[in-house]
């Protein structure tokens, strides 16, 4: 019992400390760290960054246009977002322009979206679904391409690479409200 | 109510020996005995013919199973489980939702096995040996964290609810009210304690470059999940989270490292937590601007709309159930908002006309879920339950009339409406909007 003796003076003592001493730990919030992060190198930061902003920074090289996107789209989308985009039982990539404030607005790349670097990133980053990051660049950009062709937003033959893909216009581009302050 | 049955009279649940009108065949055969041990002013016990173990039931009187190293339900309970939705069926069964079953759980804390997953390539299989959390772009000095690193730091630890945008979604689109379950309608919401690295402790190591306004998460699964996340909200209560209700996180809720925004869509916790990029505004990725943003009637929709709305819903009773006679019951419900604490909920019988105060039970902890619970004397009559939470900002949980008319037709993100459940003379319970 004799090891208790301490451990209640020392409380009775914190107790005459004041508020401090006895405060409860959920507003403790720890305000340094040990640094124990690494600095890692340059090819480690450029093989994980695939984000792609509005500005297009950080598209790669590479490109492609509808034509070559159509056989992408053949062997690698088709099964699941229908012939030309149509969808089902994915998303309909394609049509809807101008149907937002109607009764049956359809929401598609084409109608809803409102940047083509989106569909760049998306692409790249997660289709085909079943065995996603495995189209090159070359392959991204051109049906990336096919999509916006079958909208009617590019031409046919217009190619899509890092110069040309942040420049397209989206239909739906100034279709959103900002709530992120509100 | 179907769950809770009636208890049987507790007389006859007692041992025989211990009943006031057991013993009587004893009482004659030691009668003598007996009476004169009264004489004496002593009660001596009866003798027993057979050994107690008749009167308990087999698992009283056999040796129970072994010690377990990981405890799980009783095998009674099997039928409480997640409610799974793959959108795309066999062609990606890890893509769409397992659901939390509300109306068979109790308090607020959601058990691991049952925390809400909304997945959108399946759950990633990580060893945690090879995980690695990289923090760069607009930073001074770009970093990268091992697990192993991150278990090191100083902590926190809070309760918060975690709601996916989507959540309620079939009763903002739905022309008919569906008739599934309370979990299987709105059971994209669980509550946890959680536990990890205060994200600023890692973006102040880093050095955040005044032009950093926005940073981008992103998982490491197969859909490499990503969303925008303004700075504020990443010095306010973000946290890296790697314990969920005291042990490592499951794998479907992000094992080993996701992100914690308290109070916000739940997509934007991203699991499994690979890479955060400081930058100067947000990424618009496909699930801030292709899903989870708000479509209104007029074309326009609400982009960044983070915080989930002050919300609550009865779960017992709620649809499915069935009324086992008047007499009283207790309403028991859950009620949340991402802007901070519950202040009040009410409770209408009558559809919304009139309204009573429900008691909350214990702290109302801010970005939690909160149980309520009223006492209901049931006259077996036709009643329509409603829950209304109000949070500490003064928000009102709304109706699905108001929510319509601010929402496109097709709007189904965000949908905090209070729900009606409609009690039948026969006791069925079903789901109808008022």
């Amino acid at each position: 019992m004799s090891t208790f003796k301490p451990l209640a003076v020392s409380i009775a003592v914190a107790a005459l400390l004041g508020a401090c001493a006895t405060q409860t730990t959920d507003t403790v919030v720890p305000t340094r760290g040990p640094n124990l992060g690494r600095t890692p190198t340059a090819q480690e930061i450029r093989a994980a960054d695939i984000s792609i902003p509005p500005s297009g920074a950080g598209l790669p090289a590479g490109s492609g246009d509808a034509k070559a996107g159509a056989q992408v789209y053949a062997s690698k989308c088709l099964a699941c977002h229908g012939e030309k985009g149509a969808g089902k039982p994915a998303d309909a990539l394609v049509g809807g322009i101008g149907s937002l404030a109607t009764p049956k607005p359809l929401r598609t790349v084409g109608s809803y979206w409102p940047y083509a670097t989106t569909l760049f990133d998306y692409t790249r980053r997660a289709m085909p679904l079943q065995n996603p990051k495995t189209l090159t660049d070359d392959e991204v950009y051109a049906v990336s391409a096919y999509i916006l062709f079958l909208n009617g937003i590019i031409a046919e033959n217009a190619p899509m690479n890092a110069q040309t893909l942040p420049l397209v216009k989206m239909p739906n581009r100034d279709g959103f409200v900002d709530y992120s302050r509100k | 109510m179907d769950t809770p049955s009636r208890k049987p009279d507790a007389a006859a649940q007692l041992p025989a020996t211990a009943g006031a009108t057991v013993g009587r065949r004893k009482f004659l055969t030691h009668g003598i005995t007996a009476a004169g041990a009264a004489v004496a002013g002593i009660a001596l016990p009866a003798r027993a013919a057979e050994p107690i173990g008749k009167d308990f039931p087999a698992w009283a009187t056999t040796m129970g199973k072994p010690l377990s190293t990981y405890g799980q339900p009783s095998r009674f309970e099997e039928p409480v489980k997640r409610y799974t939705g793959s959108a795309y069926g066999t062609l990606a069964p890890g893509t769409g939702t397992a659901r939390t079953p509300l109306e068979k759980l109790e308090g607020v804390i959601t058990p691991n096995g049952l925390h809400y997953d909304r997945s959108h390539n399946g759950t990633p299989e990580i060893d945690p040996a090879k995980h690695k959390l990289l923090i760069h772009g607009l930073v001074k000095r770009p970093l990268t964290f091992s697990i192993a690193d991150l278990s090191r730091y100083p902590m926190v630890s809070r309760i918060c609810f975690i709601e996916c945008a989507g959540n309620s979604s079939a009763t903002a689109i739905s022309p008919e009210p569906p008739q599934g379950s309370a979990g299987l309608v709105h059971g994209l919401v669980s509550c946890a304690d959680w536990t990890g690295v205060p994200l600023a402790l890692l973006l102040d190591e880093a050095g955040v470059d005044p032009a950093g306004k926005w940073l981008l998460a992103e998982g490491a699964d197969s859909a490499a999940m990503s969303r925008s996340v303004p700075m504020e909200k990443a010095y306010d209560d973000a946290i890296v989270a790697l314990y969920q209700n005291g042990e490592r996180l499951r794998p479907e809720n992000g094992y080993p490292v996701r992100l914690l925004l308290p109070g916000w869509e739940g997509n934007m916790s991203v699991k499994w937590l690979s890479r955060i990029k400081v930058t100067d505004g947000p990424t618009h990725t496909k699930d801030e601007t292709s899903k989870y943003s708000d479509p209104m009637p007029d074309g326009k929709a609400r982009q960044f709309t983070f915080e989930q709305g002050v919300k609550s819903l009865i779960t017992r009773p709620s649809a499915g159930m069935t009324m086992n006679g008047a007499g009283l019951y207790e309403i028991s419900g859950l009620a949340w908002s991402g802007a901070g604490r519950i202040s009040r909920v009410e409770v209408s019988l009558d559809g919304g006309a009139t309204w009573r105060d429900a008691a909350l039970q214990g702290q109302a902890l801010p970005k939690s879920l909160v149980r309520f619970r009223l006492p209901w004397d049931w006259n077996g009559q036709p009643a329509q339950l409603q829950s209304r939470a109000i949070d500490e900002k003064g928000n009102v949980q709304p109706t699905r009339k108001a929510y319509k008319a601010e929402n496109a037709v097709d709007g189904r993100f965000h949908n905090n409406t209070i729900t009606t459940w409609s009690i039948g003379a026969d006791g069925s319970v079903k789901n109808v909007y008022v």
